[in-house]
């Protein structure tokens, strides 16, 4: 079995709130995977139920073989995790918290404190935390849920507040440890930045799994409509080109540049006609689509049939 | 080794943000205070210098450790669920039994620290400014050190309950200073209140006794003002000291189990938590 992660019928409430209802998925070795859903939609509740914070009202979990409701942590010892607004004690420095997370997985300290230089703390390390900053916290918490190579990586939001370049450091090291067989799963809401990236999406919406599957999948599910941009020499304001089939939405982008709206299954049709002898077509862009876009396909969808 | 780990990181911070210095010197000024002035009664000559640095020394202890002992662990685990240290280090292969073990080993050692070495101060002072003191004494300062760091494992302890049960860090403190004027000034006025009024017609030697039991700081009183009768002659509690069925030892097991019920309670809370 290569399932690091299985989440069976699992829910959770508070009191009347129904924080997670019913959901199950298992996350295989070496899977990359974005838990998207807005605020209040579960995922930080998933993490914590995975880490045996809190227990499910029903359903199981099993994480790395633990079953972690019922107090087991031997795996934890290839688990790293990165909670949403990570915080540390503030008396002591980067590299004492580190080394202090680094014995308690009985993981060798000289390998854990290069995991600081690999985030980007450097010299920073040696200062106590308590004067960091909302990124060199957010970088500690980084090197901290490294040590060890991890199994299995929970990461909540783990790009907030961290600068560009450490952004794609990160999302590198990460793709790295994946390929190496690291299951991860990583929440957030910058999703452009997880477009390419992750090999699976899971969208939830009140605690309830509204869609799983690769981003092809969630298209093929969706039928949203690929954009195709063209720009056109030629062309008078208002005018849409003639080879364009009526029943094609169509709009007029700034200046010449026209975008067509192309279901899936006609977006081939569409770039012969476009690119047919006769036409004034100087450039061409086929954007599809985005996962901003599929995210508030499956919202609106999971609205609709409550 | 978990709790070890955890321990000494605790001691590490307690250091760093000089609560060891603080209470270090707090304990060892208010010991050389008392060492010096309050020798006053019995004038400089008095061969009984030590007996009646335990007899005021150990009352000044009552208010003193609980209270220090209750400020470093009543946010213990409520103060690092509300900063978000907690949900880390639980993310961590640690069980939250060892979580508080090695805080209570971490802070008792912190707490033993300044209580051996504030007080060992005032003892060094006392033989390096010429008094002559008996070996009966000393065993009796020894013992008033060990019984204080004793008293100081209980409110470590009891603090840790209200730590686990309360839902934030203002509640703790609210709960554990009310805890203290209860167990430290009220209770004994209450005590001594009902033994006036009673006049020793329904309430047997027996039922003090329990009653002297259920209060922590009241074994650690007895202990040390009647345990040890070159002391006791000090303190006037050598009526007390008589009619008590009570031991030394079983004075010190009570200590034992006033520390490891609320910790076991404790524990048993925070293992239920939620965060």
């Amino acid at each position: 079995m290569s399932s690091t992660v299985r989440v069976i019928d699992v829910s959770k409430e508070y009191g009347r709130v129904k924080a997670v209802r019913e959901t199950s998925f298992d996350l295989a070795k070496g899977e990359l995977v974005a838990l998207i859903g807005h605020n209040g939609a579960g995922k930080t509740t998933l993490m914590k139920l995975m880490l045996g914070l809190i227990r499910p009202t029903g359903g199981n979990i099993e994480v790395l073989g633990d079953n972690p409701a019922a107090g087991q942590f031997a795996g934890r010892r290839q688990l790293g995790y990165l909670p949403e607004n990570v915080s540390f004690d503030t008396a002591l420095t980067g590299r004492e918290t580190q080394a202090f997370y680094a014995r308690l997985k009985r993981e060798p300290l000289a390998s854990a404190l290069k995991l600081l230089d690999a985030v980007g703390l450097g010299d920073a390390s040696r200062r106590r935390v308590g004067t960091y900053s909302k990124g060199m916290r957010q970088r500690l918490g980084l090197a901290q849920a490294l040590i060890g190579r991890p199994r299995v990586l929970l990461l909540d939001e783990p790009t907030t507040g961290l600068d560009p370049e450490l952004r794609q450091t990160f999302y590198e090291v990460i793709q790295g440890l994946a390929t190496e067989g690291t299951t991860v799963l990583l929440s957030s809401h910058a999703l452009t930045e997880l477009e390419e990236r992750a090999g699976r999406v899971i969208i939830m919406n009140g605690g309830i799994k509204v869609a799983d599957g690769s981003i092809e999948r969630l298209r093929n599910i969706a039928r949203l409509p690929t954009k195709i941009r063209l720009k056109i020499a030629g062309l008078s304001p208002g005018e849409l080109p003639p080879w364009l089939p009526a029943d094609a939405p169509c709009r007029r982008l700034n200046g010449h540049v026209v975008e067509i709206d192309a279901a899936p299954g006609r977006k081939i049709e569409l770039l012969h006609s476009a690119t047919a002898s006769g036409t004034t077509v100087e450039d061409l862009d086929v954007i599809p689509p985005t996962l901003d876009e599929l995210y508030a396909h499956f919202l609106r969808h999971a609205e609709r049939t409550p | 080794m978990n709790a070890l780990i955890i321990a000494r990181k605790e001691i590490h911070q307690a250091i760093r943000n000089r609560w060891v210095l603080a209470s270090t010197l707090l304990l060892a000024g208010l010991a050389l205070s008392l060492t010096f002035l309050g020798s006053a009664p019995t004038g400089s000559v008095g061969v009984r210098a030590l007996d009646v640095v335990i007899v005021s020394l150990s009352s000044l202890t009552i208010f003193l450790i609980p209270l220090i002992a209750l400020l470093i662990s009543h946010d213990a685990i409520v103060g690092d669920i509300e900063r978000g240290t907690m949900l880390l280090l639980l993310s961590y292969p640690v069980a939250r039994w060892q979580v508080l073990l090695g805080k209570f080993i971490g802070h008792l050692a912190v707490l033993a620290f300044a209580t051996c070495l504030g007080y060992g101060i005032a003892a060094a002072a006392l033989i390096a400014t010429g008094s002559r003191i008996g070996s009966d004494s000393l065993a009796a300062f020894a013992a008033m050190i060990g019984s204080s760091v004793l008293l100081g494992a209980v409110f470590v302890a009891i603090g840790y309950l209200v730590s686990a049960l309360v839902r934030d860090r203002g509640t703790a403190a609210g709960v554990c200073i009310g805890l203290w004027l209860l167990l430290v000034l009220i209770y004994d006025m209450a005590l001594l209140g009902v033994l006036a009024v009673d006049q020793g017609r329904s309430i047997s030697a027996a039922a003090v006794d329990a009653m002297l039991l259920l209060n922590p700081t009241d074994v650690y009183r007895l202990f040390n003002l009647t345990g040890f009768a070159n002391v006791s002659s000090f303190a006037g509690m050598a009526g007390l000291a008589q009619s008590t069925a009570l031991s030394a030892q079983a004075l010190l097991i009570a200590l034992v189990f006033w520390t490891l019920i609320p910790l076991g309670l404790a524990t048993a809370a925070f293992s239920r938590r939620e965060l």
